[in-house]
């Protein structure tokens, strides 16, 4: 326990301060902090001693590290692939090549990182509600929309920490086994994976935020969220296949309306957001990919088949991240919203 | 000196029904103040809107000088509010519960820690502040909630039905140490409750409510004058005989035997209203007239009782008012 307070010292002792010019005088001084930290401290603690977020933690580093084990035994095999124009980057093929065992690990934070996000945020409100303690913290001289953001960034510290901790454990282990050290580039695109799957993650998290405030019991929330994230994962594709098949249209019909077709349907995939997580950490992570969507023949023409700058991968994947981005702020504008509107009462 | 709660016609409405009806209350500094009413009487909205939790529909509150609705947090920082839900963290122990809400109220962590300490010592819950929520009983929880309210230095307490689900000798304690705090920290205390004998304890002023209307306000004296003493007993007969048929033959008889005020006939049963318990002379006079009674007993008050001979006494005024005019 003591090492835990100390770790929350620097949170303590610094942010406040920079929070000082902004708060009116004589309310605080620089020893007694913000109630807005005071309870984004709370919900941390809170989180970390509960056995669904410890369960959760176990869960993600073994898978994590398992996948990690399946790869570096395929490491020279991939790297010694000389058709392969990724080989160079050693270790985003770590983070990305399996043997079919265990899926690599990008697609395992793809598949875990909701459950992630939807554990740390779908009784965040109901059940405060329920055992009556939100009307007594509302009932303190705070404002009320402290306990919605501190709900929100509380998980957002614990997600950053845990994926960049996980993310950055693996490239040392990397280091350890193979003896060779990533490029700035590399270290770059990683980095950059994990705060897009930071941004993924939380939009689940707001997802079950807002069912949070939207449904009484803590249950209704936890099943209708993992039911939308289980649609988007699975049916909405299969749905969305069956559909395109029906209308396909015929080989010999024209290149335009072929075009159209692709588009319309790439458009509807777009639509869920583990589509646009699966297409935005795929051109961050395998930089010879050039377009996520269909490309003419006339425009591959000529193409060395090289790996792109972190710059021109980041275009290409700019509206899967921009979709990301809005949909996890709409999120929380909605459940902000209903938050502030609803009547809190014992 | 002026009120240190004001509420000036005050109305919340659900839909088009009345939560609280154009209630005009003040409340002066110092005082234990009870509001009682039977559930749903709208007590428990009317202590949100002074909190600011809830927007009035029309009217205003004023609590230490600031309109609850426009400056809730001014409200808040001088008003110590404790649920009738508790609502505390059951993972936790009471101490981290304490201090969690002091830093709330921009306390720093020593100051917190101290206090909390101090208070918990003085509600008696000195040994079992380092003990987990979940351990705690009922009555241990709403000391803890006292203390809780306290640690905010406040002006005013407000306790929504805080003897609700304690045993009786818990609530006398309770509600003395209520008492002792209060005149110790010269705090306003208003507590809402639905049993009358509990807020009698301790009350200065008490305030009856019923669906959301204030329907009287005194101190404890001048309301049992009003509503007891007159007629404090209540003696219900039933006779095998026919009472409408009787009816004035009864009447008559049963004004005749000592302390008795008044006698309402129904079909099914009579009401004597008396000064004193005389049960057995009216069963006396009623059997030497050669009535058989079926059943004959003393009804107690319960707080049913006094809202219903508030509304009784409220009609025959209006009856008397109509036939004045006509």
């Amino acid at each position: 326990m003591k090492t835990i307070s100390k770790l929350y010292k620097p949170l303590y002792n610094t942010i406040p301060n920079i929070w000082i010019p902004f708060q009116l005088k004589g309310t605080a001084s620089i020893n007694t902090p913000n109630p807005f930290w005071v309870m984004v401290k709370k919900e941390i603690t809170d989180h970390v001693r509960s056995w669904r977020f410890i369960v959760l933690l176990l869960l993600m580093a073994i898978t994590c590290f398992g996948s990690l084990y399946i790869s570096l035994g395929q490491l020279s095999e991939a790297i010694n692939n000389f058709k392969d124009p990724n080989r160079m980057f050693v270790y985003l093929r770590l983070l990305t090549i399996s043997d079919g065992t265990l899926p690599p690990f990008h697609a395992v934070i793809g598949l875990l990182g909701p459950l992630l996000g939807i554990s740390l945020g779908f009784d965040a409100i109901n059940s405060e509600h329920n055992k009556g303690s939100l009307v007594r913290v509302v009932s303190q001289p705070i404002y009320r929309d402290y306990i919605i953001n501190a709900k929100f960034i509380s998980a957002l510290i614990i997600i950053f920490t845990l994926f960049f901790s996980l993310g950055f454990l693996l490239l040392g282990c990397g280091i350890l086994v193979t003896g060779l050290t990533p490029t700035p580039e590399e270290f770059l695109r990683i980095t950059t994976f994990i705060l897009v799957s930071i941004v993924y993650v939380s939009f689940w998290l707001n997802l079950s935020i807002l069912f949070s405030i939207k449904f009484k019991q803590a249950a209704t929330s936890a099943l209708t969220a993992i039911s939308v994230w289980l649609f988007f994962a699975i049916f909405y594709q299969i749905l969305i296949n069956m559909v395109a098949k029906a209308v396909i249209p015929s080989t010999i019909a024209n290149p335009g309306r072929i075009m159209t077709y692709k588009k319309f349907f790439m458009g509807l995939m777009n639509v869920a957001p583990s589509q646009l997580y699966t297409d935005a950490t795929t051109s961050l992570l395998a930089p010879s990919v050039r377009s996520l969507g269909p490309l003419t023949f006339s425009q591959t023409i000529g193409a060395i088949p090289s790996a792109l700058p972190l710059r021109e991968s980041l275009l290409i994947t700019w509206p899967q991240l921009t979709g990301l981005v809005a949909t996890t702020i709409v999120c929380f504008a909605v459940s902000y919203f209903l938050f502030m509107k609803r009547e809190i009462r014992a | 000196m002026a009120p240190i709660i004001k509420l000036e016609n005050l109305s919340k409405k659900y839909g088009s029904f009345y939560a609280v009806n154009h209630l005009n209350l003040e409340i002066n500094k110092g005082e234990i103040f009870g509001l009682l009413g039977p559930n749903g009487a709208g007590k428990s909205t009317t202590i949100l809107m002074m909190l600011g939790l809830t927007e009035p529909h029309s009217g205003q509150a004023t609590v230490c000088g600031f309109n609850a609705t426009t400056h809730p947090i001014e409200v808040k920082k001088r008003v110590g509010y404790l649920p009738d839900t508790l609502g505390f963290y059951d993972n936790s122990t009471g101490l981290e519960n304490l201090v969690y809400i002091a830093m709330l109220n921009r306390q720093d962590t020593g100051s917190a820690t101290q206090k909390a300490k101090e208070l918990l010592t003085r509600v008696g819950l000195k040994n079992d502040m380092h003990k987990k929520l979940a351990a705690y009983s009922r009555g241990m929880k709403q000391r803890l909630g006292l203390a809780e309210v306290l640690i905010k230095n406040p002006e005013i307490i407000i306790l929504d039905e805080p003897t609700l689900g304690i045993d009786p000798n818990g609530v006398r304690e309770f509600l003395q140490l209520i008492r002792k705090l209060s005149k110790e920290e010269q705090l306003t205390v208003l507590l809402s409750s639905h049993n009358l004998h509990q807020v009698q304890q301790v009350c200065d002023q008490v305030g009856l409510f019923v669906d959301g209307k204030l329907i009287a306000k005194g101190d404890i004296p001048t309301l049992s004058k009003e509503l007891f003493l007159e007629e404090p007993f209540i003696t219900e007969v039933k006779l095998y005989e026919n009472h409408t048929e009787n009816q004035s033959t009864i009447k008559q008889l049963l004004l005749e035997v000592e302390h008795v005020i008044t006698v309402r006939i129904q079909p099914e049963r009579i009401f004597i209203y008396c000064k004193n318990d005389v049960t057995s002379a009216i069963a006396k006079k009623l059997i030497n007239s050669n009535f058989n009674i079926k059943s004959l007993y003393l009804r107690e008050f319960g707080l049913d009782d006094i809202y219903q001979r508030y509304f009784e006494k409220k009609n025959e005024n209006d009856k008397q008012t109509i036939q004045t005019i006509v």
